[in-house]
């Protein structure tokens, strides 16, 4: 069975669990400089590359892994938010972006098949690709509105060499994460259609879209529908929303997307909205009682967290949908969606 | 996983609007933009499309001095840059591939691709259509393939098959693809070219029939290429190409939407001319000596730079000063001056030295004061300030032009209120009645159309720094999402009044479910006629307070009589049924006649005019009385009257001109009842509610199982529609003219329910012919009277909308009635109608009414739903 038809019927008996937050979880770790650094002899700072503790403090990420599994995850999101050859320049570590996904993807299996040898319940990696900090709709420049920091081909290819790292590391799925620029995300399909293309093979797509204001848009300014449109043409096992704000601030969302959307739902929000400190103090519990409510309302596949979530959390969330009926993926009529930043949709 | 719950998604656009004016081989303005390097003033061309309604717009480069991929990219990249442009797709226009992948790379949303075809051979073709597949696009494919571009019908057909099967057997999805069966001129005097239009008419139609799911388009300016230089020809061969080709499945056209003509009113004249040429009603020679081609180009000579409208004789009024005529045009509703006499106006002030605003500030404002004063003193009906608006509109669409050349504000209005039919829902003539009332009286309003977000309403609303919402909806799930709208605009902090109106909102409703939801003022408008009373009150300085305090304690008293009413009228459901009504099943109807489906393609037109029931067309304006009386009544007979002559006028256009046609389908099925489940004995399960208000008298608590035998029986179902509003629509809005709109709509309505009568008719004495031999007049059909019932989803009976996608499913109604459902289960289109066939002798409408948790909680099971979807459907008849 493929890694998609095993998820699939995984997800037909339950909601799935995918794990929380990576960044908040290692600065409890309080690392420094020199445990960033390791001994790859680099010349930038290198605290803060969270990713880069795959290759010098692989026990990092491992215990994070551990943990979230431990609390009931079914889904690894490999540590590789930034591992891009755009972000690592920032660390002047772009010359390890193949190192660290591969290193990061071997981990999280590891992990995976060590807990799914356990107790025979399948675990999957699903390799984090993030929006990098470039965007390809929108131009810096205030007063050069046509004017673009990056090319769609250099997009293109920077996600592709990422997803091919991931994928060679052992990652099941390409996992495109808190998409705040739509087309940026369709840069990722490409990427990921291109090295389909060199494998001889399928490699599926998760999506997530993050959400930058209360309307329901993101920052390229698409609604939800809008965003469904435009990439529901690759065919992504899950769709959903992740970061943007905490569950209460979603909920429309989720409502709308679980309605127009033919395939899997997946949210994972942030605890919360942080607080004066910028800490996010929302009780497991809480969080598990907000997006159980999405459960009830048979709105969800997968849930789990992003900032600010501990495996406290994703603990108290497994606990609290355990047992209930996942959504059932509803038919689509074949009529034509196209999007502007808004949905239009043609009568069949 | 399984996939249960279908999801009826498909509400959308019919006919699609695409702006043309972004293109540099279609507008020479746009090409010298283009050409000079002036991109801030290109953008603003496409700014223009997509206010002037386009719904998305074309982008082409294809010019010889350009570098096209650099246009592309440079212009796709300022637009996305400008959020009222980007909401609507793109359309990626171009000959060339590197263009159109150029312009992909800069699209964040789904756009169409502007063409692909076989013209290179079958692997370039698919090699593009991978390509789009990858980038996500939908793409427009020519009829074009090695040997040429399809001419006859017979190449069009059979390249489009061709491509449609390639696309689909790549993966391609089948509603992305656009097939454009090109266009060419007629008229030429070239006998192989008079068969061209209409080739591409019936081509469709066929393509249509054989390809699911694909759309159609066409660039029109090639048809009547031989006329170029005389437009009124060519603006009414487009009209009418477009007035036959659009029934065909014509459903996106390259033009400018401006450019069109109405179609009846067109020169009856040459109307007929370029009918005989484009629809080949005439081949040959004629009895005349020539041809229609020879009859159409000898009429053009007589239309060369001449204006199609001939001058009206003058009449009395006509003599009186420009304002008094102003005053009376509105008064009237007579807009055949209006436009002459605005600018006869706003010449003399600007001669004067005033300013172009004057005109509405003054003669216009003075006018419409006029119409508000008669109104709100019951002298005037709704039908009469529909058509004063209408008159209204014409006028200051002729200012609008010369208030911005000069660059001054617009005309303060007494507030500005955002209007929208709410997400889920279509219905619209009450809302537009509402809207148009309170522009009467000078109200800025900003309609939202029908099927709004929340999201939306509340960002116009922010935007436009509205004064009012007002919200309106006419089935029932429509209340739910306007609770979903009021709590929104409570979590975005919003503080101004909330309106609630439509045919089932109540004062109730909205006092215990909306009310509670958002803390600024919430208030429910019973008709059209207390709007403006409503909307003065609320934003007057002196009365807003007492106002609003009074509406809250109206409502807290609501809410504090239902709390008190308690529980106690109601049965336990299995008291309930114990207390079933027993049908004597000795008397049930026999197998239908002809069981099966039956499907009714073009149901005649005037043969439901004569079963129109038009006392309900009457309410829909507000005039209350039954017909035929109201015609004579003291107070609003006359306007009645005037509505009624105007009904007729337009009633015998649209059965004469074939404006509507009505589809309809309904079957038979055998079943059985199942406690109080009707069960069709292919496992279809239809679960029914029972009452449960305790009954006195020994009245039963009925439950529409109960008129089934459980040892046997038959169940029929129907949906009928009444297609092919839209152009009509769209040129009445055009012509800013919402009497007519209403009044087509309003007409519309009466057709649907006339085909459910007549449909039922013929059930009860042919299909199932229960009742061969009866004869009842339109008028004992109206009181109900013949034998049998046809309850619809939705409505007491049977309360539970999401019934409608079950009986959808067994009618394929979307299929053989061309009917979908909204997420709401409304029925586009708008004018329709659905609904079961109960025949047994006993059976009869009652209302279910309230019912209790253990009802809901035994039906969610039964409907195989969870129970907050049971609750969600349900909501009506629960506390």
């Amino acid at each position: 069975m493929s890694a998609r038809e095993s998820f699939l019927a995984e997800a037909a008996k339950r909601i799935l669990i995918t794990d929380g937050a990576f960044g908040t979880e290692i600065q409890n770790w309080k690392l420094s400089e020199a445990d960033y650094a390791g001994t790859l002899g680099l010349s930038h700072d290198q605290k803060g590359n969270n990713d880069i503790l795959a290759l010098t403090k692989p026990e990092v990420p491992e215990a994070i892994h551990r943990a979230y599994f431990e609390a009931g995850a079914d889904i690894a999101e490999t540590n590789t938010f930034s591992a891009n050859r755009i972000s690592q320049a920032d660390y002047g570590a772009e010359h390890l972006v193949r190192e660290i996904n591969v290193e990061s993807a071997r981990l999280a299996r590891r992990l995976a098949d060590e807990f799914q040898a356990k107790d025979g319940r399948p675990r999957f990696v699903a390799g984090a690709i993030g929006p990098t900090n470039k965007t390809l709709s929108l131009s810096p420049d205030v007063n050069d509105p046509g004017y673009r920091e990056i090319s769609w081909d250099t997009l293109v290819d920077v996600y592709k060499e990422q997803a091919a790292a991931l994928v060679e590391g052992g990652a099941d799925f390409i996992l495109i994460e808190t998409v705040f620029d739509t087309l940026n995300a369709k840069a990722g399909v490409m990427a990921v259609r291109q090295l389909e293309a060199e494998l001889g093979r399928e490699v599926p797509i998760m999506m997530s879209m993050t959400l930058t204001d209360l309307s329901g848009r993101n920052l390229s300014g698409h609604t939800v529908e809008a965003f469904w449109a435009a990439i529901r043409h690759a065919k992504p096992l899950t769709i959903g929303l992740n970061c943007s704000f905490g569950a209460t601030q979603l909920r429309p969302h989720v409502k709308t997307l679980s309605e127009h959307a033919d395939t899997l739902i997946m949210i994972y929000p942030n605890a919360g909205l942080p607080n004066e400190l910028g800490e996010y103090d929302e009780m497991p519990d809480t969080t598990a009682g907000f997006v159980g409510e999405w459960a009830v309302a048979g709105q969800v596949n997968v849930l789990g967290g992003c900032c600010g979530s501990t495996p406290a959390h994703i603990a108290a969330i497994a606990r609290k949908v355990g047992g209930m009926a996942p959504r059932q993926i509803p038919t689509l009529e074949p009529v034509t969606r196209l999007a502007g930043l808004e949905p239009f949709v043609m009568a069949s | 996983m399984t996939s249960t719950t279908s999801k009826p998604a498909s509400t959308g656009a019919r006919f699609v609007n695409i702006g043309e004016r972004t293109n540099v081989t279609g507008s020479a303005k746009f090409k010298k933009l283009v050409m000079a390097g002036d991109y801030p003033a290109a953008v603003e061309v496409a700014r223009q499309q997509v206010e002037n309604g386009a719904q998305v717009i074309d982008i082409n480069m294809d010019e010889g001095l350009l570098d096209a991929i650099e246009a592309m990219t440079t212009y796709l990249n300022l637009i996305a840059a400008e959020p009222d442009i980007a909401r609507v797709p793109v359309m990626i226009d171009s000959s060339k591939w590197d263009v159109i992948e150029a312009g992909l790379k800069c699209v964040s949303g789904k756009p169409i691709v502007n063409s692909i075809s076989m013209k290179e051979g079958e692997e370039p073709f698919l090699h593009s259509a991978r390509k789009c597949m990858d980038y996500g696009a939908a793409v427009v494919v020519m009829a074009f393939d090695e040997t040429g571009q399809a001419d006859t019908k017979a190449r069009k057909i059979e390249i489009c098959q061709r491509a449609y099967k390639l696309l689909t057997g790549i993966g391609f999805p089948p509603e992305d693809i656009i097939f454009d069966p090109n266009v060419f001129a007629v008229a030429t005097g070239i006998e192989e070219h008079d068969r061209y239009g209409l080739d591409f008419i019936e081509a469709v139609a066929e393509i249509r029939a054989t390809c699911p799911h694909v759309h159609f388009s066409g660039g029109l300016s090639n048809l009547s290429f031989s006329f170029r230089g005389n437009e009124t020809v060519r603006r009414a061969m487009h009209s009418v190409f477009l007035y036959h080709a659009i029934p065909a499945g014509l459903d996106m056209a390259i033009v400018n939407a401006g450019q069109l003509d109405v179609y009846d009113q067109i020169d009856p004249a040459l109307r007929e001319a370029c009918e005989d040429v484009i629809m080949m009603r005439t081949p040959g020679v004629g009895a005349d000596g020539r041809t229609a081609t020879e009859r159409l180009i000898d009429l053009a000579e007589s239309y060369k730079g001449k204006d199609v409208v001939a001058e009206k004789a003058a009449e009395e009024w006509r003599s009186w000063d420009v304002v008094k005529r102003l005053e009376h045009a509105l008064v009237r509703g007579i807009d055949a001056y209006v436009v002459e006499d605005t600018e006869e106006c706003r010449a003399a002030i600007d001669l004067a030295g005033g300013r172009p605003i004057e005109v509405i500030e003054g003669p216009l404002m003075g006018g419409m004061n006029v119409v508000g004063d008669l109104f709100g003193s019951g002298k005037m009906f709704l039908p009469q300030v529909v058509k004063s608006a209408r008159v209204m509109k014409k006028a200051v669409a002729h200012l609008i032009p010369f208030i911005e050349a000069s660059k001054e504000p617009g005309a303060k209005a007494k507030g500005r209120i955002i209007m929208a039919t709410v997400k889920g829902d279509v219905h619209d003539i009450g809302k537009n009645i509402v809207g148009v009332v309170l522009q009467c009286n000078g109200y800025e309003v900003i309609d939202l159309g029908v099927m709004v977000p929340w999201s939306k309403i509340l960002e116009q609303a922010a935007e436009h720094d509205a004064d009012i919402i007002g919200l309106s909806g006419l089935i029932t799930p429509s209340l739910d999402e306007m609770v979903t709208v009021a709590e929104e605009m409570q979590r975005s902090e919003m503080t101004i009044p909330l309106l609630i109106g439509g045919a089932t909102t109540s004062k109730v409703h909205t006092a215990l479910r909306i009310d509670p939801a958002y803390k600024g003022p919430v208030i429910h408008v019973l008709d059209a006629s207390r709007a403006v009373g409503v909307a003065s009150q609320l934003l007057s300085d002196t009365q807003a307070e007492g106002f609003v305090s009074s509406v809250s304690i109206d409502y807290e008293k609501v809410r504090i009589a239902r709390a008190n009413k308690g529980q106690s009228d109601l049965l336990s459901l299995a008291d309930a049924r114990a207390n079933a009504f027993p049908a004597d099943f000795a008397l049930k109807a026999a197998a239908p006649v002809e069981p099966g489906l039956h499907v009714f393609e073009e149901w005649d037109l005037a043969d439901l005019a004569e079963t129109f029931d038009w006392t309900p067309f009457f309410r829909a304006w507000e005039l209350a009385g039954n017909y035929p009386a109201i015609l004579t009544d003291e107070v609003v007979g006359e306007s009645a009257t005037s509505l009624f002559a105007d009904a007729q006028a337009m009633l015998k256009k649209i059965i004469d001109e074939k404006w509507l046609t009505a589809k309809g389908v309904c079957a038979f099925w055998p079943v059985h009842a199942d406690g109080d489940d009707v069960l069709l004995d292919d496992g279809t399960r239809l679960p029914m509610l029972r009452q449960q208000v305790k009954k006195s008298r020994g009245r039963a608590n009925f439950c529409l199982s109960d008129f089934i035998d459980p040892a046997g029986d038959w169940l029929g179902g129907f949906a009928v529609g009444i297609h092919g509003i839209e152009p009509h629509l769209a040129r009445f809005q055009a012509a800013h003219d919402d009497y007519s709109d209403i009044l087509l709509k309003a007409l519309a309505d009466r057709f649907a329910e006339a085909f459910a009568e007549r449909l039922h008719a013929h059930v009860r004495t042919k299909l199932w012919g229960y009742a061969a031999d009866e004869q009842f007049t339109n008028e004992a059909l109206i009181r109900e009277e013949y034998r049998g019932i046809r309850p619809a989803p939705g409505y007491p009976a049977c309360p539970d909308h999401s019934l409608k996608p079950i009986l959808f499913d067994l009618l394929k109604a979307s299929d053989n009635a061309g009917i979908v459902l909204t997420e709401s289960q409304a029925m586009l289109p708008t004018a329709a109608v659905s609904g079961f066939y109960f025949a047994h002798p006993e059976s009869q409408y009652f209302g279910v009414a309230r019912i209790g948790r253990d009802q809901l909680e035994d039906y969610a099971v039964r409907r195989d739903v969870d129970l907050p979807t049971a609750e969600r459907w349900l909501r009506p008849n629960l506390d």
